[in-house]
């Protein structure tokens, strides 16, 4: 096992460094002179090279990747041009905001999917199983930002049950954005794990299990979803990655300060050290998320342990 | 062995001549296929209203009239007008052109680019391969929502910078995909027999490879026109897709953001424009898997 995870481990360094060199070069890709585009138009000649020098702007740019890589190493992802405070911190202040909205999502998701997949697969073809089915391809092609809208007109302005947005009102203000976020991701591990779950339920040894008389829910949970884990724990890690990219959204519409909101504004005040900051961080909790998978999969198949 | 006399031999032979052309055989599997059937009927909804849409309604979709803001539901003005006094229901039958083309042009793009680079990575492998799936890698680490917006934030936002970050977004999958069937069918026999008549690497790619991995990549082609729709729009409801005022559903959707109290139909007929289309070619796609594919049935 442990050879394994430093396989995997060691695999994660090209990505981690191919992820970092994407991020670099964004600001590269900017037309025209950086600089110039992030001072804005008000700016003047002064303003500019003080951006100029505090991006390292003047340097070559092999420098200035090298530089970039070097600050990386140490943690540091370089100084917000709005605020000056240093981005780490920009986003540090914000990350468990974001941290929260996810996992309770991702919890829902869980919960509701896996139940949903599982009882759609034991009524195969009948009215539940339609409607489970259904329901999974609604929430599948949802715009979580229309969703978000929705569920605002209904309980905040119609009903008048559930704030419409911030955070501070406690745990009840994160009703609604997590219901947001989590939909999507419901409805693809509902449908995967039904789908995972056909597969098993027809195999011998499920058929073994019932006929030795084993209860209907410990063949189901204890034989069948165990063997069908594999496919749905892929969709969850992946799921992962739609959670916080989806986060970007639900904290716009819903105001939640996390780090997604931090990056629209940031693009909206052309604070480009931020942006880059947070799309390389959550790039890099994506990778982590996957590298975290993968290692489960060893855990619950331990055939790819010594493939 | 009694040779069968020719009326007997006739029958199965035309049934064989049918069958064997993939795109029937697959069309009369879709065509029984529920949710393909609903997915096209909504396709075929969508185009038709974009085609005859600015035909029945003379209202141009940009044309403001302040007096006329926020008008309810009427008789000249089917779903109201919005905040800047345009007929709601104009702007979604234009709008729809939009949000196609901006699906169709990426998803184009993404095949265009996806589908020979996994061929040739699955098909030659080595130093070629190796290249292509860390570059693959490193695009899919990130979020497609977070790439598709840091693109657009330094390219600048409009249709075109729209186009390249979905497609962008969008070819890494396809790359995947290919070489994934590339990789078997280069061991078949009929690869192998091209080889040794000697005909060039070029085409076998074009003729044997690309052609017989297209099977997963149509699914997914048809999967990926509802991801980036959804994901267009997402951009637009952010204020950093197509600029208003042209009538994109995202964009919209986030204008319409401010009025959610005063008027919530502005925002609901957008996103359900939106659903419907993400929907349709989902279903589009289920059925697809189906009809490519019996066994997943």
């Amino acid at each position: 096992m442990i050879t394994y995870v430093v396989r995997r481990l060691l695999v994660a360094i090209p990505t981690l460094v191919g992820v970092a060199t994407v991020v670099f070069s964004l600001l590269r890709l900017l037309p025209g002179d950086p600089a110039v585009v992030i001072a804005g138009p008000q700016a003047t000649a002064a303003d500019v090279n003080r951006i100029r020098h505090q991006l390292g702007l003047t340097q070559p740019i092999w420098q200035q990747y090298l530089g970039f890589m070097g600050r990386l190493a140490h943690g540091d992802l370089g100084i917000s041009i709005r605020t000056g405070a240093s981005v780490l911190e920009e986003i540090f202040a914000r990350a468990p905001f974001t941290a929260v909205l996810a996992f309770t999502s991702l919890l829902i998701a869980i919960t509701i999917g896996v139940t949903a997949g599982v009882i759609a697969s034991t009524r195969r073809n009948t009215g539940t199983d339609l409607g489970i089915s259904g329901g999974a391809v609604f929430g599948a092609s949802m715009p979580t930002y229309w969703l978000g809208l929705m569920l605002i007109i209904v309980f905040a302005v119609h009903l008048r049950v559930l704030p419409a947005a911030g955070s501070d009102r406690g745990p009840i203000s994160l009703v609604l954005p997590a219901i947001t976020l989590a939909l999507f991701s419901t409805g693809l591990i509902a449908r995967q794990t039904r789908s995972a779950m056909l597969e098993v339920l027809g195999q011998d040894f499920v058929r073994t299990a019932r006929a030795k008389g084993a209860a209907r829910t410990a063949v189901l949970i204890r034989h069948a979803l165990r063997n069908a884990l594999l496919p749905i724990v892929t969709v969850i890690g992946l799921q992962f990655g739609t959670l916080l990219g989806g986060a970007v959204l639900t904290e716009s519409i819903f105001g939640w300060p996390g780090v997604g909101r931090l990056l629209v504004d940031s693009i909206g005040s052309r604070d480009y050290p931020v942006v880059q900051g947070v799309v390389l961080l959550l790039s890099v909790s994506f990778i982590a998320i996957n590298l975290i998978t993968d290692l489960m999969y060893a855990y619950i198949d331990p055939r790819i342990r010594y493939s | 062995m009694a040779v069968p006399a020719a009326g007997q031999l006739d029958a199965p032979i035309v049934e064989l001549a049918v069958a064997s052309t993939t795109g029937s055989r697959v069309w009369a599997r879709l065509r029984t296929h529920p949710s393909a059937i609903v997915g096209i009927a909504i396709l075929a909804l969508y185009v038709t209203a974009t085609l005859l849409g600015p035909l029945v309604f003379r209202w141009s979709p940009v044309h403001q009239s302040l007096a006329d803001s926020f008008l309810p539901a009427s008789v000249s003005h089917p779903l109201g007008t919005d905040d800047l006094g345009r007929d709601e229901l104009v702007r979604l039958l234009f709008g729809a052109r939009y949000t196609l083309l901006l699906g169709f042009a990426a998803v184009a793009i993404g095949l265009a680019i996806g589908v020979p680079m996994g061929a040739v990575s699955g098909y030659f492998g080595g130093g070629v391969d190796l290249l292509s799936q860390r570059v693959t890698d490193i695009v899919l680490a990130f979020p497609n929502i977070l790439l598709a917006l840091a693109l657009v934030a330094v390219l600048g936002v409009g249709l075109t910078n729209v186009i390249i970050a979905l497609a962008i977004t969008s070819i890494p999958i396809f790359v995947r995909l290919t070489r994934a069937s590339a990789l078997s069918i280069r061991e078949q026999p009929y690869v192998e027999a091209a080889r040794a008549l000697g005909v060039p690497s070029v085409a076998i790619l074009f003729r044997h490879v690309i052609p017989n991995s297209l099977a997963p990549v149509i699914v997914q082609a048809s999967l990926q026109l509802g991801a980036a729709i959804l994901l267009a729009a997402a951009l637009g409801f952010l204020g950093l897709g197509v600029q208003a005022p042209t009538p994109e559903w995202g964009t919209m959707l986030g204008s319409s953001r401010n009025y959610i109290f005063s008027d919530p139909n502005l925002a609901t007929f957008p996103g359900l424009a939106i659903f419907g289309a993400v929907l349709a070619f989902n279903l589009v796609g289920d059925g697809l898997r189906d009809a490519l594919d019996p066994r997943l049935r």
